[in-house]
């Protein structure tokens, strides 16, 4: 231990100085772990070369703002780094394939992507919808309840980062099974029911006393999310797009506003770029932060009256790495140095040293960046709304990060250097799965496998945990997350955000862990399909797409060759459908003892439906009406819900041909326009049989299929038409009125396949003529209730 | 008094979240519309220059101590006198939600003693526990002191959502017989959760969805000028809110909601 290498300032109390220029390659790497920057030998190196440069030994200040800056969370080494994968140099997953196909796509309507803390897309009458979605799994790890609470604050803060009023709110998790084996448990890792119910009330906790309606989301259930669990919020935004200033120079007031700085949420980011370990929770509960919706209200309202008054030239979220990353990003966008005096920073409590108040994590602070002659009123809008606010510092034309505590000045970092971020080299394989096609007997009860399907913990209904989110908050919630009299599940939600307007928003989410463990290529296809079919089944059209990657530790080559095969699908059928990506995160390093997660590509659509009027939902309408599939069927059960029944996982992934799909959505969203659908229903787990029975006791109006209509080559069994998870499918309701038009609307891409009945029941015929299911539909809403009813 | 010179003030602080939707639901009626933030109220503004006040919906103060507790005493401390005013003047209030938990805390609701003693009436977790974001089916169970419902046929059948985790109307369980007969007596009890057929919900859960003591879901003071009802009219105010709108094919432009808002706005201008 070389003590030593650490020295008192003279000047500051609480800052040290790190003999850095004398420090061999071993000592090197004992800072970076004594001071928990997490950086490798590398970028130590570098970090040394730069202080010999400037003739002097750094300050743990600086260190401190180096690493936040450097760090995964921030910076996304990964998504920006050099790949090698397959004998090729891929120069940045994001530039070569996620904003590459947007670029392409160029859309009109894309206001603002990727560039700030939300993408932006036009809406209606001068206003734009913002849109963001984050995971905040480590936290949630640790501390379920605060972690997903504060992943509402936290994703709440990137649309008021964009000076939008958030108008709604999503949450996706995902966990290990609710029945696993207690015994089973690694040391350290929380059960998946305790994290069940606290993610769920911590997420209901936020956004019901933040007044934001959680509308729409997904709950998965996967062995491999039992040590890593998923914990991911989205926010969507109005804005007058005419308010959206961002315009910030020298000498403007770096403005911090919010609650007060403390201990809490040190190193949240290093923390999250890291694997999590049975120590996790002694190590990293600093880095859960203590949640204050009300704070957070006050603020909101604040922000919403300094946008209209227009006071302020920049406005950006105190999320990962603290005022480091806020003040930093916020002088580097505007191409300023900053001066910052820490002591003026409003603290929870006295003792904390500077380098802590410069990156604590501490929630419900925003930054802001407010020209001179507008510092008085801004300050006096915040003192109005009872929020407290500071000016902390100044931008400045030279181009250097100044940090002062007491006068005294504990940091002075040239802003190329701090943001001259070297590009990684990382080495990416992928190896075929180790999983063979099951060899299964067809089930001589298919009546019985729906009724366990419908039971199944990722096809169950959620509506008990939907109701504990206030998803009718703001009274604009056209659509809602269950439907009909006995709430059948919505494909997506529908809302009206203008009083002025019939213009809606629709917005669907698509997830597909499990066949993530046969084929990312496909699983993250499947994903996008998924979100878009939810979309366009509720009549939204001109979708935009945001992703989240949840993945294991991308140091390990295998890990970082499936994510490069879900981007090259992100390229791929983004393209085709014409969906550019506005916004997205990566939370890589979802790994523990326990393994790590299986590769997850979170899918947000956000789609305009032109008058709200016309939306669909779910449920049968009325009897006597007929039934069509949209789609092919194919025997793809690899990853499927009826697979994991029978204890398998499969090699038969649903695949995709997106260019057929497209000219599907097409027509379907016409006959929408024409109002010639009744009711439309997404086939996704556990396929036709579940979809079908979904729509029937949503309602309680019956339904017969024939099997033998699905146009089919190769499908010889009913229970593979039944429960094959092809992708592109919905069921859509059409009145006997209607046929010939709608047949004709349709091409070829629709199949009549049964009617609705006045008989309470779900009657399948198969392809031998036998009546194959035959059950009363609150039998089979009574399995897809039970579930989770009270788990 | 003319319905567009009817001045409504939306009451806000800190944590108030459903002021927007209440403002856009009288706007809609015609009337002049302010919300205000209390430290406005306290600043420069007198109560007696409006015709009804509104304590909308959200979570005040973060709902600690009790909900609309805080809420409540800060009104009382910074506002009291002009409140007491106005209430004396028999002005109405309605309180929604949250705005209903704080005109208990206040004491003006049920308003039977004064705000030193102990309160008889209160609103309290939700069985089960939890917080609930549903529809509901409610009966007019007024017959003719609440000026919220008095046009209403007695017996109508509203549907509106709640979303609340405390809204179990509890008596002193001492004199609970004797507190519901004074209820009843003095035509206070508004809103009672029932099926959707009208029939009572007798305390079957979610049909009662929270509880409540008598399946009540709004009382007024015995004036009938102050109602506060746990469910969210402003939510039930255009037919698009609804939950079934889609099952229809024949909508009427407004929901249930709007017979509340009206029916206070037609008394406003009879009377004032």
């Amino acid at each position: 231990m070389s003590s030593n290498l650490y020295m008192q300032s003279a000047k500051v109390d609480n800052v040290l100085e790190v003999a850095l220029a004398r420090a061999t390659p071993v000592e090197l790497v004992e800072i970076s772990n004594k001071l928990a920057l997490g950086l490798s030998l590398d970028e130590m190196k570098t970090v040394q070369a730069y202080f010999k440069s400037e003739n002097r030994n750094p300050s743990d200040v600086e260190l401190q703002t180096i690493s936040q800056t450097w760090s995964e969370h921030c910076c996304h080494k990964t998504f920006k780094g050099n790949i090698l994968f397959d004998g090729k140099e891929i120069n940045s997953l994001f530039k070569t394939y996620i904003a590459k196909v947007t670029k392409e796509i160029n859309a009109p309507w894309c206001f603002n992507v990727f560039e700030d803390n939300a993408g932006i897309v036009k809406f209606d009458k001068g206003f734009g919808i913002a849109a963001k979605v984050e995971t905040h799994n480590h936290p949630s790890a640790v501390d379920p309840f605060g972690g997903a609470a504060n992943g509402i604050g936290g994703v709440v803060r990137d649309i008021l980062g964009v000076w939008a009023d958030p108008i709604a709110c999503t949450g996706v998790s995902c966990f290990g099974p609710l029945n696993f084996d207690y015994n089973k448990l690694f040391l350290g890792v929380k059960h998946p029911r305790y994290l069940y119910r606290n993610i769920a009330a911590g997420l209901s906790f936020y956004s019901n006393n933040l007044g934001v309606p959680i509308v729409n989301g997904a709950t998965c259930f996967d062995e491999s999310y039992t040590g890593n669990v998923v914990a991911c919020c989205g926010c969507f935004g109005l804005l007058p797009l005419d308010k959206y200033l961002k315009n910030a120079k020298a000498g403007d007031y770096i403005v911090m506003a919010g609650g007060k700085t403390g201990r809490d949420g040190i190193h949240g980011v290093t923390f999250a770029s890291a694997e999590l370990t049975k120590k996790s929770e002694e190590t990293s509960n600093p880095a859960v932060q203590t949640s204050d919706p009300i704070a957070e209200e006050k603020l909101k309202r604040a922000i919403i009256i300094i946008r209209d008054l227009q006071l302020a030239s920049a406005i950006t979220d105190l999320g990962g790495g603290g005022l480091s990353s806020a003040v930093g990003e916020t002088a580097e966008r505007y191409h300023c140095g900053a001066t910052v005096e820490l002591s003026k920073v409003p603290v929870k409590y006295s003792g904390l040293a500077p380098w802590e108040i410069y990156i604590s994590e501490s929630q419900e602070r925003q930054l802001f960046a407010v020209p001179p002659e507008h510092l008085d009123a801004a300050l006096a809008v915040f003192k109005q709304e009872e929020v407290e606010a500071t000016a902390i510092g100044q931008l400045t034309s030279e181009r250097r990060l100044k940090i002062k505590y007491q006068t005294v000045t504990v940091a002075d970092v040239d802003m190329t250097f701090l943001f001259n971020i070297i590009a990684s080299t990382k080495q990416a394989t992928l190896s075929p799965p180790m999983l063979t096609e099951p060899e299964l007997a067809e089930p001589a009860d298919l009546t019985n496998t729906l009724i366990q399907l419908l039971g199944m913990p990722n096809i169950a209904s959620k509506e008990s945990v939907a109701q504990t989110y206030d998803y009718e908050v703001k009274g604009n919630t056209v659509l809602k997350p269950f439907q009909g009299k006995y709430a059948g599940p919505n494909d997506a939600a529908v809302l009206k955000p203008l009083h002025n307007s019939w213009k809606g928003l629709a917005i669907s989410c698509g997830i597909n862990p499990n066949y993530g463990k046969i084929d990312p290529y496909w699983m993250a296809a499947s994903s996008i399909d998924e979100a878009i079919r939810n979309n366009i089944a509720v009549g939204g059209r001109r979708i935009a797409l945001l992703d989240n990657f949840i993945w294991g530790n991308p140091e390990k080559p295998e890990r970082l060759g499936s994510l490069v095969r879900a981007c090259q699908a992100c390229y791929d059928i983004a393209k085709a459908y014409r969906t550019p990506f506005i916004s997205g995160k990566d939370s890589l390093y979802n790994e523990s003892p326990m393994g790590p997660v299986t590769p997850t590509l979170i899918i947000t659509a956000l789609g305009i439906v032109p008058d709200i009027r016309s939306t669909i939902s779910m449920n049968l309408k009325t009897p006597e009406n007929l039934l069509y599939l949209l789609g092919n069927t194919y025997p793809e059960l690899g990853g499927s819900e009826y697979y994991k029944l029978n204890g398998h996982i499969g090699l038969s992934v649903p695949k995709l041909q997106p260019h057929r799909a497209r000219k599907n959505y097409y027509n379907l969203t016409k006959a929408i326009g024409y109002g010639m659908v009744k009711s439309c229903h997404d086939l996704s787990d556990g396929g036709l049989a579940v979809a079908a029975a979904e729509m029937a006791f949503a309602s309680n109006i019956g339904l017969t299929l024939d099997l033998k209509a699905i146009p089919n080559k190769t499908i010889t069994r009913n229970d593979f038409l039944l429960f094959s998870e092809s992708n592109s499918r919905l069921l859509i309701e059409v009145s006997p009125k209607d046929r010939s038009d709608f047949e004709a609307l349709m091409k070829n891409g629709c199949t009549l396949i049964g009617e609705t009945t006045k008989t309470e029941k779900l009657q399948i015929h198969g392809l031998h003529n036998n009546i194959i299911i035959d059950a009363p539909l609150t039998k089979l809403r009574d399995a897809w209730k039970k579930t989770l009813a009270e788990a | 008094m003319k319905t567009k010179d009817i001045k409504v003030c939306i009451i806000r602080a800190a944590g108030t979240s459903c002021d927007a939707e209440t403002a856009r639901a009288f706007q809609e009626l015609g009337v002049q519309t302010e919300i205000k933030h209390i430290n406005e109220l306290v600043t420069n503004s007198n109560l007696l220059n409006y015709n009804l006040l509104v304590l909308p919906g959200g979570c005040t103060f973060g709902d600690h101590v009790r909900p609309g507790a805080v809420f409540a005493k800060y009104l009382n401390k910074k506002l009291g006198k002009q409140i007491t005013q106005y209430t004396d003047e028999n002005r109405p209030i309605l309180g929604i939600s949250n705005g209903f938990q704080t005109l208990i805390e206040y004491g003006l609701l049920p308003g039977f003693n004064d705000n030193n003693q102990q309160p008889e009436i209160t609103l309290t977790t939700n069985i089960p526990n939890g917080f609930k974001c549903q529809w509901v089916y409610l009966k007019n169970e007024n017959k003719g002191n609440c000026s919220f419902t008095n046009q209403l046929p007695k017996d109508k059948i509203l549907k509106m959502p709640i979303a609340h985790s405390e809204g179990r109307l509890l008596l002193h369980a001492e004199k609970e017989k004797q507190l519901l007969q004074k209820l009843a007596d003095n035509d206070m009890i508004v809103l009672r959760y029932c099926n959707r057929d009208g029939t009572p919900a007798n305390q079957t859960y979610p049909i009662n969805p929270n509880g409540t003591y008598h399946d009540i879901a709004g009382i007024c003071n015995k004036e009938g000028t102050i109602l506060g009802l746990m469910p969210h009219p402003e939510r039930a105010m255009h037919w698009w809110q609804e939950p079934d709108w889609t099952d229809k094919t024949h909508t009427t432009p407004y929901s249930d909601g709007k017979l509340i808002f009206e029916n206070i706005i037609n008394n406003i201008t009879t009377k004032q």
